[in-house]
């Protein structure tokens, strides 16, 4: 690190994004506009959470990067090279010794503390998009807290499919007020979401920051007659044996033999370090 | 009684052209107000005007709330207007489309302003839509199916029982008819007709067709240039007319 700022962007751009930051969250689930910078990277590479982590980081932090739970994708290892060039951090794959941490799709298993910070890459910041694709409409439907729409979203995913099928971007009420979207995690994460840590997100293409500090109600938005459901595959990881890990299905051959693994990868090798084990560990040690 | 609407003295200008202008009348509970008029006349901007779409540039559109009583919804604020038009109030467009959601199904549709007023519980909200669809005189069974897949009079009465579903004391209606094959036209008039008798509903009614307004309405405005020339029971001023263009536009249709 030498031809660049701390962290890349220059000092008045990252002021004007801790601003951002420090408006949403005064007003937690509220989208805050800001003037999104060029990154050295393409859009779809996260460039808003990117952002929030280089106007988040000091010298001092140990930052984490993962990308579906996983420390070691493409996405993954190249933001955290970066961050490692422009701001000279110190990096981990350990979740407990983060203090960022910057995901894109999911919320690590490990319960986060009031010493970390969780930055999430945002891909479409408005909830109400889907349904109503005019700004000015939506910005109205958020401050007036005209959210039917949302319901009419879920009822037609109960009237298609029999359950309310939305898997990922579950939407979720922040503190009683404002909609939000969560970002494209899995359902799953979203009861963690009433978390210690401050979490960020950041939309780069959309220019939209918003916030979720640390012990705000969050909840996914439901019927009464169908509830909410954090829901998993309905089995334990073949690596550790954990039964309350979210699971990725891997495919092991052309029979059609699989198995299910914990999709946060550090949270499983931990797991296997502290001795226990699943359906395969011989198999895949 | 007090009366549900009054209307003082409203006007909407387009620059230098006027859209309609001194425009005043009251709407007592469960009457239908026909406005009719050629082309041009003025009878959308003045709905537009009253129903909250377009701010009037002059004038009071009191309305008599249910917590508040009589209240100017010009001055009130906009969250209040946006409440009240998807609580008391309905707007059913002249198309259709205007006034559906084409990208969900017939029973989203339905359900939205319960939704929107706070329904949560799906079984109740699809057993309403499935009420209404049928009071509309769409199968059932239709009911997961998107409108885009209905034809243009199914659409339409669609788009009626979405308005009607919470209970509306007062729906607007811009050519409700418009565009309809003749005998589609008359089905839709005879279920309006039903559902207004029914539902005492007080509608306010815009439409260039004088045989909806013998069939619906209790009381006619006749407009012409933005100004109402005249104003009556609807049978006076079909049988009589008073205004030398209201003659002319009686004669018309008694000629077809
Ligand atoms: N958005 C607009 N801008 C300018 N002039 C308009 C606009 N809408 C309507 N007008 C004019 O206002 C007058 C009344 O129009 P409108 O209310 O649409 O009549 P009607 O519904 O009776 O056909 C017409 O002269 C029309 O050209
Ligand atoms: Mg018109
Ligand atoms: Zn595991």
């Amino acid at each position: 690190m030498s031809d660049y700022n701390f962290a890349y962007l220059d000092e008045q751009t990252k002021r004007m994004i801790r601003r951002a930051i420090l408006k949403g969250l005064a007003v937690p689930g509220y989208q805050v506009p800001f003037a999104s910078r060029e990154m050295p990277m393409p859009y779809g590479w996260g460039t808003g959470g990117v952002q929030v982590s280089a106007a988040t980081l000091t010298p001092d932090d140990t930052l984490k990067v993962i990308d579906q739970g996983a420390d070691d994708t493409t996405n993954a290892v190249s933001i955290r090279k970066f961050f490692e060039k422009t701001a000279g951090v110190e990096t981990t794959e350990e979740t407990e010794k983060a203090s960022v941490i910057q995901t894109r799709h999911r919320i690590p298993e490990a319960e986060l503390t009031e010493d970390q910070i969780l930055v999430y890459q945002v891909p479409i910041p408005e909830p109400l998009r889907f349904l109503e694709p005019r700004e000015t409409e939506t910005r109205k439907m958020h401050a007036l807290q005209e959210y039917g729409l949302m319901h009419v979203k879920l009822y037609e995913d109960i009237s298609q499919h029999g359950a309310i099928a939305t898997a990922y971007a579950y939407p979720v009420k922040v503190e009683g007020r404002y909609v939000m979207d969560p970002s494209p995690i899995p359902k799953f994460d979203n009861p963690k979401m009433e978390m210690a840590a401050i979490q960020l997100f950041g939309a780069g293409r959309e220019q939209r920051i918003y916030a979720v500090p640390p012990y705000t109600q969050v909840v996914s938005l439901d019927f009464e007659d169908y509830p909410f459901e954090a829901s998993k595959a309905e089995h334990a990881c073949d690596l550790c044996g954990s039964e309350h890990s979210y699971l990725d299905e891997v495919i092991l051959d052309d029979a059609g033999n699989r198995m299910f693994v914990c999709s946060d990868t550090d949270y499983c090798r931990s797991r296997r370090e502290a001795g226990h084990s699943g359906r395969l560990s011989e198999e895949a040690a | 009684m007090t009366p549900l609407l009054q209307v003082k003295n409203v006007a909407k200008m387009y620059g230098a052209r006027i859209g309609c202008t001194d425009v005043s009348f009251d709407l007592y509970p469960g009457e239908v107000m026909g406005i009719v008029g050629e082309s041009g006349s003025g009878k959308s901007t003045l709905l537009n005007s009253l129903a909250g779409h377009l701010t009037p540039d002059r004038g009071e559109v009191i309305f008599d709330t249910r917590t508040e009583g009589p209240v100017d919804t010009v001055t009130m604020s906009e969250p209040e207007r946006r409440m009240l038009s998807r609580t008391d109030w309905a707007f059913v467009h002249q198309h259709a489309r205007d006034g559906l959601r084409m990208s969900v199904s017939a029973g989203g549709n339905i359900g939205e302003r319960l939704m929107a007023v706070g329904d949560r519980h799906y079984g109740s909200i699809r057993e309403r839509a499935a009420d209404w669809l049928g009071r509309v005189e769409i199968s059932e069974s239709r009911i997961d199916d998107r409108p885009s897949a209905f034809s243009g009079g199914m659409q339409q009465r669609l788009q009626i029982a979405r308005n009607l579903v919470t209970g509306p004391r007062l729906v607007f209606m811009d050519e409700p008819t418009g565009g309809l094959d003749v005998s589609v036209q008359a089905r839709l008039l005879d279920l309006l007709r039903g559902l207004v008798r029914e539902m005492g509903l007080s509608a306010i009614i815009v439409t260039h067709d004088l045989a909806v307004v013998r069939l619906l309405a209790d009381r006619l405005m006749v407009m012409k240039d933005g100004h109402v020339v005249e104003n009556g029971l609807t049978d006076q001023v079909l049988d009589d007319p008073q205004h030398a263009y209201t003659q002319l536009l009686v004669s018309s249709v008694l000629q077809v």
